[in-house]
This record gives C-alpha cells, sequence and structure tokens, in this order.
C-alpha cells in the first residue's frame, strides 16, 4: 500500500471541504447572527446535530441518501449514470455536513460580536450592503474566519466513521488518513500506523497552535 | 428649503408621532430629555428604520412615502450621520476611514473638498494613526469627518459629543459650528443638553414621550411660557446680540440687541461680531418704578408685561413673560406677584443679576 496517497487524499478532501464550507457557511452563520425569527433555534439546532451525534448514524442515513436510490444519490446517478457512495464527490458532501457546526459557529459568533454598527456606519457612507459586507464584515471578522478554516479542516482530516459508512477504503479515491491507519493496524502493521498517526497528530497540533498563537498576537477588531 | 417628515410607529410600550418642519438650512436640533424618541427620529431620517406610513422630504426630493410605498434605502439618501459613539472603522487606518464614503461618492457629487474638510476638522496629522490611537475628541472628529466627505445633502447627528468629557466637548463645539458657518449641509443634531444646544443651534424641536411637541427658532422657542417648564430652572430667554461697544475702563462689553443693551464683562470680540446670551428666568427680577442709584444692577430694561403664568400653588414661584423689545421670561416669588399685583400690559422694569454667554 502507498503509504503517501491516503495523505494526499485527506489533504485534497479537507482543502476542498473547507472551501466549500466556508462560501455555505457564510450566509448561513449571518442570517443566524442576525434573525429573530424562531426558526433560527430549529436551523441552530440542525447545524449542531453532528457536534453530538455518533458519526455512524449520520454515515447511515448518509448512505441511504447518497446511494442510487437514495435522495440525493437518485438524482445524481441519473444525472451523471453513477451514485455517490463510495466517491470522493460522496465523501465531500459528508464532510461538508459532518464539520459544518465547526465552521458556521465561529463564523456566527464572530458576526455577533462584531455588530450591527460599523455595518449601519458603512450604509451611511453610500456602501451598498453586498459592498459594505465585503469592506466592513469581512475584515471584521478575520479572526472568525481563521478559527472556521482551521476548524474546519483538521476536524474533516480526523473523521473516521462517517467516512468508513460512506467512502469505504478505496486507495486513491476514499482511503483517506484515518481508514488507512485502521487498516494498517488490522494486519498488524504497526509501523506504518504510527508514522502516519505521529504525522496527523503533529501536523493538526501544529496547525491548532498557530492559529491560538495568531489569536492572542492580534486582538479582536471588535470595538 | 425645508425638510418635512412624518413618521407614525408604535413600537412595544413607546409611540413615535412626529411631525417636522424645519427649514434645510443651519442647525436644527431634536432637543427632550432621553427616552424622548430622539434618536428613534434620527434613524427614521437615515431611513435605518421604515415604519409603514412615514413621509420625507429634503428639499425638493422625497425620500420615503409609504403612500405609494417608496422609500429610498440608506444608500440612497445621500446622508452623513455621526453616531453617538465615533463608530469609526477599526481596521482601516483613518485615511482609509475617512476615504470610505468619499470614494463611493461619484465624482459629479463631491461638494465638500478633501483639504476642505481636514483642515477644517484638524486633523491631518491623525491620516495614518489606526483609530484606537487616537482620544475620544479625535475620533469624534474623524467620525465628523468621515460623514462629511461622504458628500450629504443633509447631516445627522446623534447626540456626538455625549461620550466625551467637558474638556473634549469645549474641543469638538467648535467644529461643530463651523460646520454650517462653512459648509451649506443642513444639520439635524440631538441632544438634551441645552448648553450643548445654545452654543450649535439655530431651530429647536422639542420632543416629549414620542412626540414632537413644539418647533421653532430658539430665542423664541425658550421664551415661551408653556415650554419653560420643559427646562426647570434653566427655563429663561435665549437672545442674538451684537457687541456695540467695549468700556474699557470698567472691563465691560455693551451687547446692542432690537430692545436696548446689555452689559457683560469685557469679551474678546469684535466690535459688531454676534454674541447669543442666555438670561435665566430666575436671574431676572422685576420693579414697578425705576430704580434710580439706589442699585448696583447695571442690567436695568424697561419692559411690558405681556404674560403672567397661572400660579401653582405647590411651588413658591410663577413664571412671567415681559417684553423688552425681545421676549424676555422672569422668575419671581408668588409673593412677590402678590403684592406687586402684576398684569399684562404694566409697565415695569426687569432687572437682570446675570448674563450667560452661548458662544
Amino acid at each position: 500500500m502507498d503509504l503517501l496517497s491516503p495523505v494526499w487524499l485527506t489533504l485534497k478532501l479537507a482543502a476542498v471541504t473547507t472551501v466549500i464550507l466556508l462560501l455555505v457557511s457564510t450566509p448561513l452563520a449571518w442570517w443566524l447572527a442576525q434573525s429573530k425569527s424562531k426558526w433560527a433555534a430549529v436551523v441552530e439546532a440542525i447545524v449542531a446535530l453532528p457536534l453530538v451525534l455518533p458519526p455512524t448514524v449520520l454515515g447511515f442515513y448518509l448512505l441511504l441518501a447518497l446511494g442510487a436510490n437514495g435522495m440525493i444519490g437518485g438524482p445524481w446517478s441519473a444525472l451523471t449514470g453513477s451514485a455517490l457512495t463510495f466517491t470522493f464527490t460522496g465523501l465531500v458532501i459528508a464532510s461538508v455536513l459532518y464539520s459544518l457546526p465547526f465552521v458556521v459557529q465561529p463564523l456566527q459568533n464572530a458576526f455577533v460580536s462584531v455588530g450591527k454598527k460599523p455595518l449601519e456606519a458603512a450604509w451611511c457612507l453610500r456602501a451598498s450592503y453586498f459592498d459594505a459586507f465585503i469592506s466592513i464584515i469581512l475584515p471584521l471578522s478575520l479572526r472568525g474566519y481563521i478559527t472556521a478554516a482551521v476548524l474546519g479542516f483538521t476536524h474533516t482530516m480526523g473523521e473516521f466513521g462517517v467516512v468508513l459508512m460512506v467512502g469505504g477504503s478505496i486507495p486513491g479515491e476514499t482511503q483517506v488518513l484515518s481508514i488507512a491507519i485502521y487498516e494498517h493496524v488490522e494486519v498488524l502493521d504497526y509501523g506504518s500506523a504510527h508514522t502516519l498517526s505521529v504525522g496527523l497528530l503533529l501536523f493538526t497540533f501544529i496547525v491548532l497552535l498557530a492559529v491560538y498563537f495568531i489569536n492572542r498576537r492580534f486582538p479582536t477588531h471588535a470595538d | 428649503m425645508r425638510i418635512n417628515a412624518r413618521f407614525d410607529v408604535a413600537y412595544s410600550g413607546f409611540d413615535l408621532k412626529v411631525d417636522l418642519d424645519v427649514p434645510a438650512k443651519g442647525v436644527t436640533t431634536l432637543f427632550g430629555p432621553s427616552g424622548a424618541g430622539k434618536s428613534t427620529v434620527l434613524r427614521c431620517l437615515a431611513g435605518l428604520e421604515r415604519s409603514n406610513n412615514g413621509y420625507m422630504q429634503v428639499g425638493d426630493a422625497v425620500w420615503q412615502d409609504e403612500s405609494n410605498s417608496y422609500f429610498l434605502t440608506t444608500q440612497q439618501r445621500a446622508l452623513g450621520y455621526v453616531f453617538q459613539e465615533p463608530r469609526l472603522f477599526s481596521h482601516l487606518s483613518v485615511q482609509k476611514n475617512l476615504e470610505y464614503g468619499y470614494k463611493r461618492t461619484p465624482k459629479n457629487e463631491r461638494h465638500v473638498e478633501w483639504d476642505q474638510a481636514i483642515n477644517m476638522l484638524a486633523i491631518d496629522h491623525l491620516l495614518q494613526r489606526k483609530p484606537h490611537n487616537l482620544s475620544g475628541g479625535e475620533q469624534q472628529r474623524v467620525a465628523i469627518g468621515r460623514a462629511l466627505l461622504a458628500c450629504p445633502k443633509l447631516l445627522l447627528m446623534d447626540e456626538p459629543l455625549a461620550s466625551l468629557d467637558k474638556e473634549r466637548k469645549r474641543e469638538v463645539i467648535p467644529f461643530i459650528r463651523k460646520l454650517h458657518d462653512e459648509l451649506d449641509i443642513p444639520v439635524i443634531y440631538v441632544s438634551h443638553s441645552l448648553e450643548e444646544v445654545l452654543q450649535i443651534t439655530d431651530t429647536m424641536v422639542l420632543m416629549r414621550e414620542g412626540e414632537s411637541v413644539a418647533t421653532g427658532h430658539i430665542t423664541q422657542l425658550c421664551s415661551e411660557l408653556e415650554l419653560s417648564e420643559y427646562l426647570g430652572d434653566m427655563s429663561g430667554s435665549v437672545i442674538d446680540t451684537r457687541v456695540v461697544a467695549h468700556e474699557e475702563e470698567f472691563g465691560l462689553t455693551r451687547l446692542g440687541f432690537d430692545g436696548g443693551e446689555l452689559y457683560v464683562p469685557q469679551l474678546p470680540i469684535e466690535k459688531g461680531h454676534g454674541q447669543r446670551v442666555h438670561l435665566l428666568a430666575r436671574n431676572v427680577g422685576i420693579a414697578l418704578q425705576k430704580p434710580q442709584v439706589t442699585t448696583s444692577f447695571l442690567n436695568i430694561l424697561e419692559a411690558t408685561v405681556v404674560e403672567v403664568a397661572v400660579p401653582d400653588i405647590t411651588r413658591h414661584a410663577v413664571q412671567i413673560k415681559l417684553d423688552i423689545g425681545v421676549p424676555l421670561l422672569a422668575n419671581i416669588s408668588r409673593k412677590s406677584l402678590y403684592t406687586l399685583r402684576l398684569e399684562p400690559g404694566q409697565k415695569c422694569y426687569a432687572l437682570i443679576k446675570a448674563v450667560s454667554l452661548a458662544r
């Protein structure tokens, strides 16, 4: 088994997932931060589900939904000719759902702490809603974005249960780091398991360390 | 050119009922105690709050007419807003803060010159700094500059001095006064401090419990008996005067107004220049005969009684409105009213104990 192939696959999965998550979570977190609707609480609860749900439960339902006869997989296979289960695309969809709260919550907190005041000031200076968001809210929420990106990335790197259910272990396609480690252990190849585990441990630690270090060095922008 | 606005909004536990008709020139102050709805009016004017039956017009331009479902968003209104707290963008330098609205103003609408605003507010030495390195007064001056450079057709100021201490207030007030001397932008100003209002206001709108109670020029409004109760012991007439002459040997300045002259301690102002004075009602007494050389009062003016307020038997004092060429409020004891038997039309003399200078 190629030792590095799961590493690249995992990094690719985490990167793609993080990019999609940042794009999807920005409007969602913004809405949650602003909304006074009672539905906001319902949406918040749904977003937070992956935090507490056993990954196997999420993975099980995703397996059904993404399969050739599933809610998402059905139309997808009609369109493309193949189901989403046991594919990289399927893994991305599963990872986005699985890591959603880790990105939405830091963003939501950042938006709440920036508040509406700078935004109103920008509107009074002729900035359109979109312009004001890009030029004022984004830079003032930068720390929230860094935290969200890192948590989303590292959490996706470490997922196991959902991937196992939805993606299985196809080398080069769905065999990510955590799965590879598990398989090395199963065949008693402790050396390879060690190499990958220590690598993952160090990488995650260094990334987190960098983030917390940056967060301490640069105080928030909120007044 | 006038500014017209009507807002009628029911908030929970608070009804806003405002009808504004004020000149689109100089400084108009919404004056009233905290909780009177002044800031909410400003937010409605800015389009930050929308009421379903609002109407607003600046000169010929209608900004909101809900009877036709017409509503310009804040961005479309070409206004400047100075908030209670400076609300500078903390990630941008002072320069970038000032440029924010300026750059978003189309070139043909840039009627405020960059250098003019910077020099007027004396902020050119701050341009490279970040907002958190500025003092409160400096921050508020930058906020005013930022609003001006967005070249507004109407400038809204919500107690811009409230967060500043006395010294900083004294630092910023001259800049606000310069605004309407140097730039032809109408200002709507919110305040609950009479001292502040006296220094900068032309037109005053009195607000009580969400309603606009009275509108008028400050010199006229402050002499209304019905309104004086709102001001408590700060009630008194406001008179715009001019320096007539200095009496150097006595260290005095004579101020002239339509009804006569007032002595005040010598002012460092040249002859002919304007000076607004505040004559607190409690500092004005009344005599039926002209005191001859038997008094030390410098300011004794012929007066006619115009109106006597209905005495309130729970209070010892009563307000009298006199005419000395301009209206003048006096506060005398009920006992004095009883002995002098003052009635409208009666000739008398106003004895002015002290004159406060407003600007």
